[in-house]
């Protein structure tokens, strides 16, 4: 368990510059999650329509950790049905809990150097707070479709 | 190693391959075999409830808990151990004063005044105090430095003022608050002071009857003793106006289908089966501190304070929180550009323990303009080899960050 395994290049690549980092103007999605612990804050937004997730984006404070894995994850879904993105929630904290994953299945390669961050489990918390705030989004999105 | 380590047998192992130094005491100590054995000869050789049994286990059992009663009142000089309840801890000693003693007793017009730099345990008890009964919280202004001005603080306590509850040493700053000027001021205008000393009552010679305050709470898992187990403090003449906040066994008189009435102080406020292995530990703890002595304790960490403040200034681009000078040996601070998580993430591989994150003390993170911090902090069984790692291990951090963050 060395340091490189955990703040790998890509990972410190999306840390320096974050994608989709912003704000979007109306007609989101919105979800505010923090970690309670350490008093990391993020912001998740995400254009849903016709079941399909349009634009994610994010706002935060945290460390390089969370920031990456939210970069990350608004990349990953962007075109993806909610039950696709749902789905990869799923994976990714299986991923986190260090079980053996299918790393294919991400539509964005570089999500495959988080797998280092099972191994300190002090900071799977910071990476897998954006994906929760994706699951709770999609899922909330999700309700009101089936609703009438 | 410095000749307190050596009781301390956690901190002779390696963490990640390298020795482990431990600068998160201020989140909880360590244990030295003493208090540990005391514990385990508890189990081993009289385990058995308290107050109850007349058989041989319970009166040794009872012996032993109403014992270390006796040793922390000494500790904290109080006058008798009727003033001297055991809780879970300082956020339980914090509650019971503040839905206790506060809530029948506040209401409109009344205030409550506390410091912005409060650890939410002694925060979020005023704030519930404040709805609940219409009270006002107000906040004393620190000085940029984390202090407070003595003058400002005693213009800001008024005859609306009816309580004050501030700690002695911030959990995040080091700063040492003028408890007893502000006992004073407090008291001239009628009011109460009630004093968090978790970070006190550990490190420095904390005497009740000196400071003259109404209410002190503590833990022991901050003082080398167990967790679970910790001291509410109060003067006799106000434990004794206050209602018990837990009923059941152990802490009645005398019960009827319709009335009860309580036992006489401080068990009225012991409800239930006691953390009686927690008590055990808590006097061999106070008992391994005294062998010690507070003054040398305090000294000590004073001067590891200094010599950590000194040396950590020279890491550029580090910066240090709270006062330069008179300061318990708490060291918060920051790395520029390099997250708090990963700092404390970099020094865990290298073995060093440091905390990072809000402190629970999200208000204060707010005045002091940060999110999150990383904070150091030393007790008797660290000594400047350890503050030295620490500073190699800072080093190493920011080199780290500065290749990785090309
Ligand atoms: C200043 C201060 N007050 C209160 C507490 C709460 O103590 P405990 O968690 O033992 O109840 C702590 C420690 O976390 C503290 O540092």
């Amino acid at each position: 368990m060395s340091l490189d395994d955990l703040y790998r290049r890509v990972i410190m690549d999306h840390y320096q510059q974050p994608r989709n980092r912003g704000k979007m103007e109306d007609g989101a999605v919105t979800v505010d999650l923090n970690n309670p612990t350490c008093g990391d804050r993020i912001s998740v937004q995400m254009r849903i329509k016709d079941d399909t997730i349009e634009e994610a984006k994010f706002l935060g404070e945290g460390c390089s950790i969370s920031l990456a894995s939210a970069s990350m994850m608004t990349e990953a879904v962007k075109g993806l049905s909610v039950d696709q993105a749902l789905h990869l929630v799923d994976l990714f904290s299986r991923m986190m809990q260090g079980e053996e994953v299918d790393t294919d299945e991400f539509p964005l390669e570089d999500i495959e150097a988080l797998q280092g961050v099972a191994n300190f489990p002090a900071r799977i918390k910071c990476a897998t707070l954006a994906w929760k705030a994706l699951e709770k989004g999609a899922g909330e999105s999700g309700e009101r479709l089936d609703s009438p | 190693m410095n000749r307190y380590a050596k009781d301390f047998p956690i901190l002779g192992q390696q963490v990640n391959g390298n020795p482990l130094v431990y600068l998160d005491s201020s989140a909880t100590s360590q244990k030295p075999f003493q208090v540990i054995e005391a514990v385990e000869t508890y189990y081993k050789q009289y385990n058995s409830n308290v107050h109850r049994g007349v058989h041989t286990l319970g009166s040794r059992a009872t012996d032993a808990y109403e014992g270390a009663r006796e040793k922390v009142r000494r500790l904290i000089n109080a006058e008798s151990t009727q003033e001297i309840v055991y809780t879970r801890g300082t956020t339980t000693a914090l509650n019971i004063v503040a839905s206790s003693y506060a809530c029948p007793r506040l209401g409109e017009g009344d205030e409550i005044l506390i410091s912005p730099s409060e650890h939410h345990s002694n925060l979020i008890p005023w704030q519930q105090v404040a709805k609940k009964t219409g009270a006002a919280l107000k906040y004393f202004t620190l000085e940029p430095d984390g202090t407070l001005d003595l003058e400002k603080a005693k213009q800001a306590i008024n005859e609306r003022t009816r309580l004050v509850a501030i700690a002695q040493v911030s959990n995040v700053l080091g700063t040492i608050f003028p408890v007893k000027e502000l006992a004073k001021a407090v008291h001239d205008r009628g009011g109460v002071i009630v004093v968090d000393g978790a970070q006190s009552v550990p490190h420095m010679k904390v005497d009740v009857r000196e400071l003259d305050c109404d209410f002190l709470a503590f833990s022991g898992h901050k003082m080398a003793g167990p967790t679970g187990i910790g001291v509410l403090y109060g003067k006799k003449e106000l434990l004794e106006a206050m209602e018990p906040v837990e009923f059941g066994g152990e802490m009645i008189d005398h019960v009827d289908l319709y009335e009860s009435t309580w036992k006489e102080l401080p068990w009225k406020f012991e409800g239930g089966t006691p953390l009686i292995a927690g008590a055990v530990g808590l006097g061999a703890a106070v008992d391994y501190l005294e062998q010690v002595g507070m003054d040398t304790v305090a000294e000590h960490d004073r001067k590891l304070a200094a010599y950590a403040v000194k040396r950590m200034e020279e890491v550029e681009g580090l910066n240090i929180y709270g006062p330069r000078e008179d300061r318990m040996g708490i060291v918060t601070f920051n790395i520029e550009g390099v997250h708090p998580h990963d700092v404390a993430t970099v020094l865990d591989a290298e073995g060093i323990a440091v905390r990072a994150g809000h402190h629970c003390c999200q208000p204060l993170m707010r005045w002091m303009e940060v999110a999150a911090t990383a904070r150091a902090s030393f007790y008797l069984y660290n000594d400047e080899a350890d503050i030295d790692r620490l500073v190699q291990g800072l080093q190493k951090t920011k080199e780290y960050f500065g290749n990785v963050l090309r």
